[in-house]
């Protein structure tokens, strides 16, 4: 077996074992290239046929493209997709101007609590990577949440051969990370190789793309001539800038990171 | 390069021999790190009031910089000319063994990091013996801090007696003893200057001399059933093949039942196939109608596992509240699940000296090893785990939290 088919059959076993435990599950969808090909390996493991529904938490700061391919493929592949705003903060006035540590909590981590609880969610599928930020390389496979949503790094469960932790507390959601040990460059060259879609956010512009998409109004694209796959495959072999460089939350201040995850970010 | 050559390596050693340090000279020697990663380590470097701690690379949590510990463990990725690399980074303090484990675990080598100066300490031999439980046997020794002892020649061999001592008494024989300062850089991508009298490999040629695990794919075939999905009238019985090939036609016995029946088909989505080898996620029919449900194993009739409800195990515990002989407790082997009890501990020994505490004992302490009895409420099939380790470990729960992990030693 090659690298890439490796890392489809581990993602595929975790997704099979999540789900085995979990009948009350969501994938949450962010449409960026990570979350998509965990959407695409999500539907290989069931067959085209998903079971669950996909989440997508909407600040109403996202791109247009965004919407746009979300719209089409959630009808092409015949999703149940829910989409989630936190309406009563955007009434608020909470946005990006008036600070990012609130904006992030309130239109994303609280927006997701709103949308579990509602929901009703014991676990969420999602498509983080080790080797996006060093705080990421410390999650668990299979991460339990406290009813506060926070994340007890200290106190994480061992993960010994593939044996999960078992079902969730009453209290507790758990967050399952089939793609941990992809890397950005995997992601790509499993993108090329199966074809799957992708919004043409990350491809150049004016000599500018986006290497990790979010907001519109919290990313800035990178200076790169990458306009097929192919280009950002070879791109990311000679560079030397990190994925996240573009994103206002990994910079504000050293630990912004690790707030927002114990406090429930993504 | 080939993809297919990344290979999983896990550094171990007693907190404070250099751990993190390493894995960042590592980075920082062969290029691996991106300017805005560096700028940021020496900007909370700076705002601790300290040198330029390469540690922070992977000592990313709060509590790491400030203490200058490792409480996590962590995995990253790096790559030389030959080929590319998965570190996980182990924490050394005692508290953290069973985060130490989840990393140790998931790794196909070891670098075994002992500090110059002090020499072989409490977790050198409690990390030493949690490798030999996990079945690494691909293990280098590094004696680090070499700067900090003149880097002087005898100093190191009497390091590297101590260390080959204790690995000769749980059958660990190390590929190399490398003299090394993670620090200042010495024997790490380079050959050191400051120690003429060293002819050995560098880390990196010694890491890149490493070898993948073999595949499985020429035992005889092992298919643990992770569930059966109900498709367009198919009942699809998927897993992961852990052993062998499964291939369309194929006469299999399905255990415990004991039925054979053969393969109808290979299913994946969007692929047509005949067969699966060991390590992929895949799913089957079946001719007949059997009734096939999590925890079956699929095996070759005559070339089965054994079905057994008593075995003996090394079991490693590693929960504050003792193991009791007398509670009933839950064994998970690949995709079975049973309730089970602990017979017998017939030797209770401390993880670090390897020091018998006890015979015939009736509890097991946290971090405490034992050579135990198992008897389970139903047969399971099971391997022991020098023939086919993914059907010859297991981990025990307690209240839906793992407690152990253990390897099958003998079927009784």
């Amino acid at each position: 077996m090659d690298h890439l088919k490796k890392l489809e059959s581990q993602s595929i076993y975790i997704i099979r074992e999540a789900y085995r435990q979990f009948k009350d599950v969501a994938m949450l969808w962010s449409i960026g290239k990570d979350s998509t090909t965990l959407l695409w390996l999500i539907r290989k493991a069931f067959y085209g046929k998903v079971p669950f529904p996909i989440l997508h938490i909407d600040t109403g700061y996202k791109f247009k493209e965004i919407y746009q391919f979300r719209d089409k493929y959630a009808r092409e592949w015949g999703l149940n997709l829910i989409v989630h705003k936190n309406q009563e903060a955007v009434d608020r006035g909470v946005c990006p101007e008036k600070g990012k540590l609130e904006c992030c909590t309130e239109l994303k981590t609280n927006a997701l609590k709103q949308a579990i609880a509602k929901y009703k969610f014991k676990a969420l599928y999602l498509g983080i990577r080790r080797d996006e930020h060093g705080i990421r390389a410390k999650e668990r496979v299979f991460s339990p949440r406290d009813e506060d949503f926070e994340w007890n790094y200290k106190e994480q469960p061992p993960e010994l051969w593939d044996q999960f932790k078992s079902k969730a507390r009453e209290e507790e959601h758990l967050r399952v990370h089939p793609m941990l040990g992809w890397t950005e460059q995997d992601i790509w060259e499993y993108i090329r190789k199966e074809h799957i879609p992708i919004t043409d956010l990350y491809f150049t512009k004016n000599g500018k793309r986006y290497r990790s998409i979010g907001c519109e109004t919290c990313c800035s694209p990178i200076d790169s001539n990458a306009d097929t796959i192919d280009a950002i495959v070879e791109e990311l072999k000679t560079t030397k800038i990190s994925e996240r460089s573009g994103r206002a939350q990994d910079k504000e201040s050293a630990y912004m990171m690790q707030k927002l995850r114990s406090l429930g970010y993504m | 390069m080939n993809h297919s050559d990344t290979l999983k390596f896990v550094i171990v050693g007693h907190v404070d021999h250099g751990k993190s340090t390493l894995i960042g000279r590592l980075f920082y020697d062969t290029d691996c790190l991106p300017p805005d990663k560096v700028e940021e380590i020496e900007k909370t470097s700076k705002e601790l009031g300290r040198e330029v701690e390469f540690a922070f690379l992977l000592d990313h949590l709060q509590e790491e910089r400030e203490q200058g510990i490792t409480i996590d463990t962590a995995q990253t990725f790096f790559k030389t000319e030959k080929r590319k690399y998965v570190i996980i980074d182990a924490p050394g303090h005692v508290e953290f063994v069973k985060n130490m484990i989840t990393g140790a675990s998931q790794a196909e080598a070891a670098i075994l990091i002992v500090d110059a100066l002090e020499g072989v300490k409490e977790q050198t031999r409690r990390h030493a013996y949690i490798l030999s439980l996990l079945g690494l046997d691909q293990v280098i020794v590094i004696i680090n801090k070499m700067d900090a002892v003149n880097y002087d020649e005898n100093r190191f061999n009497t390091v590297k007696n101590d260390v080959e001592k204790f690995l000769e008494s749980i059958n660990i024989k190390a590929k190399y003893y490398l003299p090394i300062s993670a620090l200042k850089g010495d024997n790490v991508a380079k050959k050191s200057e400051n120690m003429k009298w060293y002819q050995g490999v560098t880390v990196l040629e010694s890491l890149d001399s490493l070898k993948n695990k073999p595949p499985a794919e020429d035992k005889p075939l092992i298919f643990p059933i992770q569930d059966v999905y109900k498709i367009d009238g198919k009942r699809i019985n998927v897993g992961r093949v852990e052993a062998g090939i499964i291939e369309k036609g194929q006469i299999i016995k399905i255990l415990p039942t004991g039925q054979v029946t053969r393969v109808k088909s290979i299913e994946k989505f969007m692929e047509n196939t005949d067969r699966s080898v060991a390590g992929e996620s895949t799913g089957f029919t079946t001719e007949d109608p059997v009734f096939l449900e999590r925890g079956h194993v699929v095996c070759l009739p005559g070339n089965e596992p054994y079905l057994t409800d008593t075995f003996k195990a090394n079991v490693f515990w590693m929960f504050r509240k003792p193991l009791d002989i007398n509670e009933k407790i839950t064994l998970k082997c690949a995709t079975q699940e049973v309730s089970c009890r602990v017979q017998s501990i017939e030797k209770r020994m401390n993880s670090s000296t390897l020091e018998l505490l006890e015979r015939n004992a009736t509890i097991l302490e946290n971090l405490e090893v034992g050579e135990v009895i198992i008897k389970t409420k139903h047969p399971i099939a099971v391997k022991t785990f020098n023939e086919v380790q993914e059907l010859g470990r297991f981990v025990l729960e307690r209240d839906q939290l793992t407690c152990a992990g253990g390897i099958i030693t003998e079927i009784l």
